[in-house]
């Protein structure tokens, strides 16, 4: 039987007093886009850190204590060969003043290190992946000229050249505009119908989780709602994760 | 100017100088990217509480001071890591707490300390060739784990990248911290406590404003680092200033000419 590509089993996470998250059970199938929506503070973030194994995050966060289990791909998260996992941070968090061409940045999503130099096979797989997503006439462009949405380009061919089987995008569409952010979710289905990937991406946007997620996780430190979208970004669901919901919050359900 | 080369004191300035401009240039970019440039003054002033401690102790004041500093920088680090407190507020206690302890043990030491009075402001000329087999072997340290630098590189790219992927990150922190700390000990002798600090960044500074990326950065302060010990020393000799300062002077006239050269 084919493990599932993420089982979370009554897991918690505490940063000294703050309760990050709460008794989450999850099971994700190989080969699903799952959208995680919830409000600030959700946890969202410290869930995708978990199936990296960085749960502990920064020391600076106080004692951390973990309990419950996660298995990704059917591993403990630190067992899994980091080559299986694709992961895209938030760009906000990004240093732009680190002297580097976008060519680089995919490069160093191979080699697991930064290139010194890059050889002439590492230049031509680190073109193909950012001509795949749109990027290729970046290759040779500072990150401090990138504007949000190149970066994100940048970023997710950085993932992709190591052709993961679990994708972990942390909100990829913030500062990107409308149709870069279409591109976005073109290129995430072609990889996955491609390679048959589990997508776990962290949102805002309701409306595209509705369109592109085959499942929808609505996250408030412990799990609101799982399942599909349909069923999912209810109005019930989403006013217990965020207090109250409608319109003005950009959410068109359908039926309405 | 090349007949002072033929005399032994000068020649051992320069290789001194090299050296020690080409080490604290190497690392200074992994400071200066992370951000920590504060750190070459609170080692600096760690250094001179350990040759403080060593001439009170009268003993030699290189062995006291290297792990007097070294334990001090792996303490920043820690405090860096494990507290909630900014990086320039977890250097600038032990910075502090290091220079008053200096103090303390000059105070404690009875009559003048003209050895206290060369690590201050450095003596260059006055490097002896046992300085030069502990700079000699700091510098094959280094060179030992040039292989680290992609690690450091991608560390100091992006920190969760590098924890994601599972490189020895924290390792890596304190290992750095310990290099540093010793290249600022065997520096301050050469440079001064008062000028190590411009050693670590501006060269570093200087490749930042030229550089479109992280190797070429490090290949340029590590050049500008060696290569500024030249002028600066002729200019020492030729109009009989401190080398330390006319070494710093002019790495600070690189830097406004890379300003003026800068290509945002």
């Amino acid at each position: 039987m084919t493990a599932a590509a993420v089982e979370m089993k009554g897991y918690s996470v505490r940063f000294g007093d703050f309760r990050a998250l709460q008794e989450v059970n999850l099971t994700v199938p190989q080969g699903a886009f799952v959208a995680i929506v919830g409000p600030n503070g959700a946890g969202k973030s410290t869930l995708l850190k978990a199936l990296l194994g960085l749960e502990r995050g920064s020391l600076r966060d106080g004692p951390t204590q973990v309990s419950g289990t996660v298995r990704v791909m059917g591993l403990p998260p630190r067992q899994v060969p980091p080559g299986w996992v694709g992961y895209v941070p938030q760009v906000k968090g990004f240093d732009r003043s680190f002297p580097a061409l976008a060519l680089e940045v995919v490069v160093s999503g191979l080699r697991r290190r930064w290139p010194f130099l890059i050889t002439a096979p590492e230049r031509k797989k680190a073109e193909e992946m950012l001509d795949r997503v749109g990027a290729l006439a970046l290759a040779n462009r500072r990150l401090g000229r990138l504007s949000g949405g190149e970066l994100q380009r940048v970023y997710l061919a950085r993932s992709l050249i190591r052709e993961p089987r679990l994708l972990l995008l942390d909100e990829p569409a913030t500062g990107v505009d409308v149709v870069g952010e279409a591109d976005l979710y073109r290129h995430l289905e072609a990889y996955q119908a491609e390679r048959g990937a589990t997508i776990l991406m962290i949102t805002h946007d309701w409306e595209a989780a509705q369109h592109h997620a085959s499942a929808v996780l609505v996250l408030n430190r412990r799990v609101v709602g799982y399942g599909p979208p349909e069923r999912v970004l209810c109005h019930e669901c989403l006013s217990q994760a965020f207090g109250h919901v409608g319109h003005e919050h950009g959410l068109v359900l359908k039926g309405d | 100017m090349l007949e002072a080369l033929q005399l032994p004191f000068m020649q051992r300035a320069l290789l001194a100088g090299l050296l020690v401009g080409g080490l604290a240039s190497y690392l200074g970019v992994m400071v200066v990217q992370r951000r920590l440039s504060f750190l070459g003054d609170g080692l600096a002033h760690a250094a001179f509480a350990g040759v403080a401690l060593g001439l009170l102790l009268h003993q030699e004041p290189l062995w006291v001071a290297i792990p007097f500093a070294v334990g001090v920088s792996l303490a920043i680090t820690w405090v860096r890591e494990r507290s909630s407190l900014s990086d320039d507020t977890a250097i600038g206690i032990f910075f502090a707490m290091s220079a008053a302890l200096g103090v303390l043990f000059m105070s404690l030491r009875q009559g003048f300390a003209p050895d206290a009075v060369a690590y201050l402001f450095g003596s260059i000329l006055t490097v002896t060739p046992t300085d030069l087999w502990v700079m000699g072997l700091v510098a094959l340290g280094v060179a030992a784990l040039l292989p680290l630098w992609p690690d450091w590189a991608y560390a100091t790219f992006d920190r969760e990248l590098a924890l994601a992927d599972r490189r020895p990150v924290l390792l890596h922190d304190y290992l750095l911290a310990a290099l540093i700390a010793l290249v600022v000990v065997v520096s301050v002798k050469v440079v001064g406590i008062v000028l190590m600090a411009a050693f670590i960044v501006i060269p570093a500074a200087i490749a930042r404003l030229l550089s479109q990326t992280f190797a070429a950065m490090t290949l340029g302060a590590v050049g500008i680092g060696a290569f500024s010990v030249l002028p600066g020393l002729a200019a020492a000799y030729l109009f009989d200033i401190p080398a330390g300062s006319a070494i710093v002077l002019t790495q600070a006239l690189f830097f406004l000419l890379a300003l003026g050269l800068r290509r945002f």
